[in-house]
C-alpha cells in the first residue's frame, strides 16, 4: 500500500466539496445575478455608503485590539518567559485557562459589568460622583474584544519566548550590549514570529466578530460582521452578503500577505502556535 | 534593584490576571442573587442554578448536541486528518503544498465567512435544515480537519521515513508498519491534535450560528439569551460552573504532568547514581 | 495500538449513525420557531406529559429572520408564529399549509372580533389562528419624563431625553414610529415618505441610548433609559409588579400607531401537521392560555381568558388596549417587492450608525 494514498479520500472528496466548493459559492452569490456574470453588487458595495463605514469601524476595532493586546501581552509573556520554568508553567496557565471558556459567556460578564447599575459602574460613580454610561458604547466593545482575544495573544508569544535560545541573550550581554539594547536588538527581533501569529490570532477575529458588538454595542456599534449577518439571515440578500465575505477574504490576505513580508524580512522561519 | 525589578514584574501580572478574573469573579458573585436579572442584588439565592437546569432555559438539549457535536467531529476529523497528513508527508513537495495552503483556509477564513459559505453549501446540495446534527457534524469536522493536520506534520517530519522501511524490511505489511510503527510514533501529534479539535468544537459559535438549523448547541443558545437580551443570572451560574470544571480539570492535569516530570527526574537520578 | 485502532473504528461507525440518530429521534419532535421569552415552558413540559410530542423551539428576534427561515426550500419547521405581515406574505407565496379546523375544537374560544381582523391578511381564515395581539407604542419612565410631553410620536424625537431614548431594532417598527409621526400610512410605498421617515431617524440617532430588541425589558426596568419604543407585551413585561418597575408607564401616540397580530400557522413542508394542530388547540385552553399569558404578558384574543387572569394583568392598562386606542391603529400589510426601499432605507440607517 502506498502511504499517499491514505490522503486520497481527504484529496478527493472532503478538501473539493467542503472546502473549495464553499467558497466559490460565496464568490458565485457575488458575481453572478440569474446566472449571469454581473459586477452589480461589488458595485453596490463600493458606490453607496451603505456598507463601508462598518468596514472601518471593524478595522479601526480590529486595529486597536490588536495593539492593546500586544503591549499588554508582551510583557505578560517576557516576564513569564524569565520565570522558572516550573513556575511559569503553573502560572502561564492562568493566562491560558479563559481560552477554555466559552467567548460568549466572557462577553457577557462584561456585560453585567459595565451595566449602569453594574459593579465598574457603581465604583465610578462613588469615588467621582457621576454615573456614566459605558454600555452601548465603542468602549465597551473595544473592552470585551481586548478581554477575549488577548490570551491569543499572549500564548504565542510566550511559546516563543520561551523557546529563545538565552545563550543568545547572554552573548548580548556579555558584549556589553545594556539591558535595553539586549531586549531591541536581540530579544524583539527573535519574537518576531510569535508577535505576528499573536497578531494574526487576534486581528482576523476581532475584525470579523458580530456577536460581541451585538452584545454590548447595543446596535449602535456597527461592524462588518453584524452587516453580513443581517443581510444573510434577516434581509435574504446573500449577494451582498457574499460580496462583503470576499471583501473580508481579501482584507484577511491582505493583512496575512504583510505579516508573511515582515517575517521574511527578518529571516525567521515563522512561529506556529501549535 | 532586583528585588524592586521583581515586585514590578510580580505587580503587572498581578494586574493582568486581575483584569482577566475580576469579571469571572463578580460574576460567580452575583450567580447568588435572588434577583432574574444579574445587574440586581437582592439577597442570596442559589435560585439561579436552579433555573439553569429548569424547562424554561432549556440547556440539556443543547449541552447533548455540543457534546455528540464535539465527539464525533473531533475522533472523524483525528481519523480523517491523521490519514491525511502521512499521506501528504510521502507526496511531492508541489501538490503537497498546494494541498497544504488550500488546507489552511478554514484556519485562516474568518470563521464568519466559513459559516456562511457552508451555509450556501448546505442549501445548495440539499443537506436539509432538518438534518441540524448532521450539517453541524460537518462543518465542525471540516474546520477541525486542518488543526489535526498541522498538529501531526510536525511530528511526520521529526520521525524517520527509514523506521517505517525497516518495518517492511522486518516482514511487517504497510498496514502492520503503520500501524505499529508510524502511528505510534506520531502519537503525541495525533493526541493533541484531538484534544485541539474537541475544544474548538466545543467552543465554537459563529460557524454553527449559520448552518445549526433546527439543532442548537451551547454557544447558539447563549447567543439567542444572551445577545439581544437581558442579563439573567442563570448564565452567571452556568458560567461559574463551567470555570470551575475547566479550572479543576486543569490543575489536574498539570499536577500530574510536574509529579511525572519529578519523578522522572528521581529516576534519572538513580541511573545516574548507578552509573 | 489495537486501543486506538478500535477507538478509531467506533468513531467511524459513529458517524456513519448520525443521519439515523437524527431521523429516530425527530419523529416525535415538533420544531417551533418562536419568538424570544413568548412560550411558557412550563406548558412544553406539560404537552409533553399529555400526548409525548417534544416541542423543540428555536428564537429570533424580528419577522424578517422567520420569514428567511420559513421561504426556506428545506423549511424544517412544523409550527410559528409570524405576525400579520409575514403572514400574507407567507400565503401569497404559498409556504403555508391549510389548517384543518377539525383538530382544533378550541377555536371556538377565539373573540369573533379578531377572526375578522385576521381576514385582512389571511382572506378566508384558513391559514392561521391568533395567538396574541397588541399595538406598538411608547413606554417612558414617569420619573424621567414630563407629563406634558407625553402624547404624541414627538416624545421620541424629544432632544430633551437625549441618551436616554431606546429604538427598537426591527425594520417596519422603527419606521412605523417615524411614519405615524408624519401623519404617513405605515404601509407607504411612496419612496419620499419612506425617505423622510428614514431622515428623521437618522438625524435623532445620536440621542439614542441603543437600538435594542428584546432587552430593552431589562433595559427600562435598571432605568438606563426614560424612553422607549416598544410592542404593548413588552411594557406589560416590564410593569410587572415581582422585577419590574412600577415607574413605568406605556401610551399609545395620538398620531395612530400600529396593530399587530402575531398568529400560529403551519409551513406547507411540514410532516407533522396533525401534531402541530393538536398543540394548537392545547394552546387555545382558556386554562393554558391564560397560564401562557401570565408568562408571555401579551393581550390573549382567547375569551375565556380573562376571567382566569391574575389581578395584575386585569388591571393593566398596557394589557387591555382600548377600543379607542384600537381604532387609531392600523396594520401592517405585506409590501411585496416594494420593501426593498425600506430595506434601503434600513441600510442608510445602520451606515448612519456605523459612522
Amino acid at each position: 500500500m502506498k502511504r499517499v494514498r491514505l490522503s486520497y479520500p481527504y484529496i478527493s472528496v472532503w478538501m473539493p466539496l467542503f472546502i473549495i466548493a464553499p467558497m466559490l459559492f460565496v464568490l458565485y452569490y457575488a458575481t453572478f445575478k440569474d446566472g449571469a456574470f454581473t459586477l452589480e453588487y461589488v458595485k453596490q458595495v463600493f458606490t453607496t455608503t451603505n456598507y463601508l463605514p462598518a468596514l472601518w469601524t471593524s478595522i479601526w476595532i480590529a486595529l486597536v485590539t490588536t495593539a492593546v493586546c500586544l503591549i499588554i501581552g508582551y510583557p505578560v509573556a517576557y516576564i513569564l518567559s524569565t520565570m522558572n520554568k516550573r513556575v511559569a508553567a503553573l502560572v502561564s496557565i492562568l493566562f491560558i485557562m479563559p481560552m477554555w471558556m466559552n467567548m460568549l459567556l466572557r462577553t457577557f460578564a462584561w456585560k453585567m459589568v459595565l451595566d449602569d447599575t453594574g459593579v465598574l459602574a457603581s465604583v465610578i460613580n462613588a469615588l467621582t460622583g457621576n454615573s456614566p454610561k459605558l454600555l452601548y458604547t465603542p468602549a465597551a466593545v473595544l473592552i470585551a474584544t481586548i478581554y477575549d482575544f488577548l490570551p491569543f495573544m499572549i500564548l504565542p508569544l510566550y511559546t516563543t519566548l520561551m523557546k529563545m535560545d538565552r545563550s543568545h541573550i547572554e552573548a548580548a550581554r556579555d558584549l556589553g550590549a545594556t539591558g535595553v539594547q539586549t531586549f531591541t536588538k536581540v530579544i524583539l527581533p527573535l519574537s518576531v514570529p510569535g508577535i505576528i501569529s499573536g497578531i494574526t490570532m487576534v486581528f482576523v477575529p476581532a475584525m470579523s466578530t458580530f456577536a460581541i458588538s451585538r452584545m454590548l454595542g447595543g446596535g449602535k456599534v456597527k461592524m462588518i460582521g453584524e452587516v453580513i449577518e443581517r443581510k444573510i439571515m434577516e434581509q435574504n440578500d446573500p449577494a451582498v452578503g457574499s460580496t462583503l465575505a470576499i471583501l473580508l477574504i481579501i482584507l484577511v490576505i491582505i493583512s496575512m500577505a504583510i505579516m508573511n513580508k515582515v517575517d521574511k524580512e527578518n529571516g525567521s522561519a515563522g512561529g506556529t502556535l501549535w | 534593584m532586583k528585588k524592586f525589578l521583581a515586585f514590578i514584574k510580580g505587580a503587572y501580572l498581578g494586574i493582568v490576571v486581575l483584569f482577566m478574573y475580576l469579571p469571572i469573579a463578580i460574576m460567580m458573585f452575583m450567580s447568588l442573587t435572588q434577583s432574574r436579572s444579574a445587574t440586581r442584588w437582592n439577597g442570596f439565592s442559589f435560585g439561579a442554578y436552579q433555573k439553569l437546569f429548569s424547562p424554561e432555559v432549556g440547556i440539556i438539549d443543547p449541552l447533548i448536541t455540543t457534546f455528540v457535536v464535539a465527539v464525533i467531529s473531533s475522533l472523524a476529523a483525528t481519523l480523517i486528518g491523521t490519514m491525511t497528513a502521512i499521506g501528504l508527508h510521502s507526496m511531492k513537495k508541489r501538490p503537497r503544498a498546494v494541498v497544504e495552503s488550500i488546507t489552511q483556509l478554514p484556519m485562516v477564513n474568518p470563521d464568519l465567512v466559513t459559516g456562511v459559505s457552508m451555509m450556501l453549501l448546505f442549501a445548495f446540495i440539499g443537506i436539509k435544515q432538518e438534518l441540524g446534527l448532521f450539517r453541524l457534524i460537518i462543518a465542525h469536522t471540516t474546520f477541525n480537519i486542518p488543526y489535526v493536520i498541522f498538529s501531526v506534520m510536525p511530528k511526520l517530519r521529526q520521525s524517520s521515513d527509514t523506521l517505517y522501511e525497516a518495518a517492511m524490511d522486518l516482514g511487517c505489511s504497510p498496514f502492520q508498519a503503520l500501524t505499529k510503527v508510524v502511528i505510534p510514533d506520531i502519537m503525541p501529534g495525533i493526541v493533541s491534535g484531538l484534544i485541539l479539535a474537541f475544544t474548538l468544537s466545543l467552543d465554537d459559535f459563529t460557524i454553527s450560528y449559520f448552518v445549526g438549523g433546527t439543532k442548537t448547541n451551547l454557544s447558539m443558545l447563549l447567543y439567542s439569551k444572551t445577545a439581544k437580551g437581558g442579563v439573567g443570572t442563570e448564565f452567571c451560574a452556568l458560567s461559574t460552573l463551567m470555570f470551575l470544571v475547566v479550572g479543576i480539570l486543569l490543575l489536574i492535569v498539570n499536577l500530574r504532568s510536574i509529579r511525572q516530570e519529578k519523578e522522572q527526574a528521581e529516576q534519572r537520578k538513580k541511573v545516574m547514581r548507578k552509573a | 495500538m489495537k486501543k486506538i485502532l478500535s477507538v478509531i473504528l467506533a468513531a467511524a461507525m459513529l458517524a456513519a449513525l448520525v443521519p439515523a440518530l437524527v431521523s429516530c429521534d425527530s419523529s416525535k419532535t415538533l420544531n417551533m420557531l418562536n419568538w424570544g421569552e413568548y412560550l411558557d415552558p412550563e406548558l412544553k413540559t406539560e404537552f409533553k406529559k399529555r400526548t409525548g410530542i417534544t416541542i423543540n423551539e428555536k428564537t429570533v428576534t424580528s419577522n424578517e429572520e422567520m420569514l428567511k427561515l420559513l421561504e426556506a426550500n428545506d423549511c424544517p419547521y412544523d409550527l410559528c408564529i409570524p405576525s400579520d405581515y409575514a403572514v400574507q406574505r407567507l400565503i401569497k407565496g404559498g409556504k403555508l399549509a391549510e389548517i384543518n379546523y377539525d383538530n382544533i375544537p378550541n377555536i371556538k374560544h377565539i373573540d369573533e372580533r379578531f377572526i375578522k381582523i385576521s381576514a385582512g391578511f389571511d382572506p378566508d381564515n384558513k391559514h392561521s389562528v391568533p395567538y396574541t395581539w397588541g399595538v406598538l407604542g411608547i413606554m417612558y419612565n414617569t420619573t424621567m419624563v414630563d407629563e406634558a410631553d407625553i402624547g404624541s410620536w414627538d416624545l421620541l424625537w424629544n432632544e430633551k431625553y437625549s441618551g436616554q431614548i431606546f429604538m427598537y431594532d426591527s425594520i417596519r417598527d422603527a419606521m412605523a414610529a417615524a411614519l405615524c409621526r408624519k401623519g404617513y400610512s405605515i404601509n407607504t410605498v411612496n419612496a419620499d415618505e419612506i425617505n423622510e421617515a428614514a431622515n428623521d431617524i437618522i438625524a435623532m440617532n445620536p440621542h439614542y441610548r441603543g437600538w435594542v430588541t428584546d432587552q430593552v425589558k431589562d433595559d427600562m426596568i435598571d432605568g438606563k433609559g426614560a424612553i422607549a419604543l416598544v410592542y404593548s407585551g413588552d411594557a406589560v413585561w416590564s410593569m410587572e409588579p415581582n422585577e419590574g418597575n412600577e415607574d413605568l408607564a406605556f401610551f399609545v401616540p395620538e398620531e395612530g400607531s400600529n396593530i399587530y397580530f402575531d398568529n400560529m400557522v403551519i409551513p406547507v413542508n411540514s410532516k407533522k401537521k396533525d401534531m402541530a394542530e393538536q398543540f394548537i388547540n392545547f394552546l387555545l385552553d382558556p386554562e393554558i392560555a391564560a397560564q401562557n399569558t401570565e408568562f408571555v404578558y401579551y393581550t390573549s384574543p382567547n375569551t375565556g381568558v380573562p376571567a382566569l387572569l391574575g389581578e395584575f394583568l386585569s388591571n393593566c392598562s398596557a394589557y387591555n388596549i382600548t377600543d379607542d386606542e384600537v381604532k387609531r391603529c392600523e396594520i401592517f400589510k405585506d409590501l411585496g417587492d416594494s420593501i426593498k426601499l425600506y430595506n434601503d432605507a434600513w441600510d442608510r440607517i445602520q451606515a448612519a450608525i456605523a459612522k
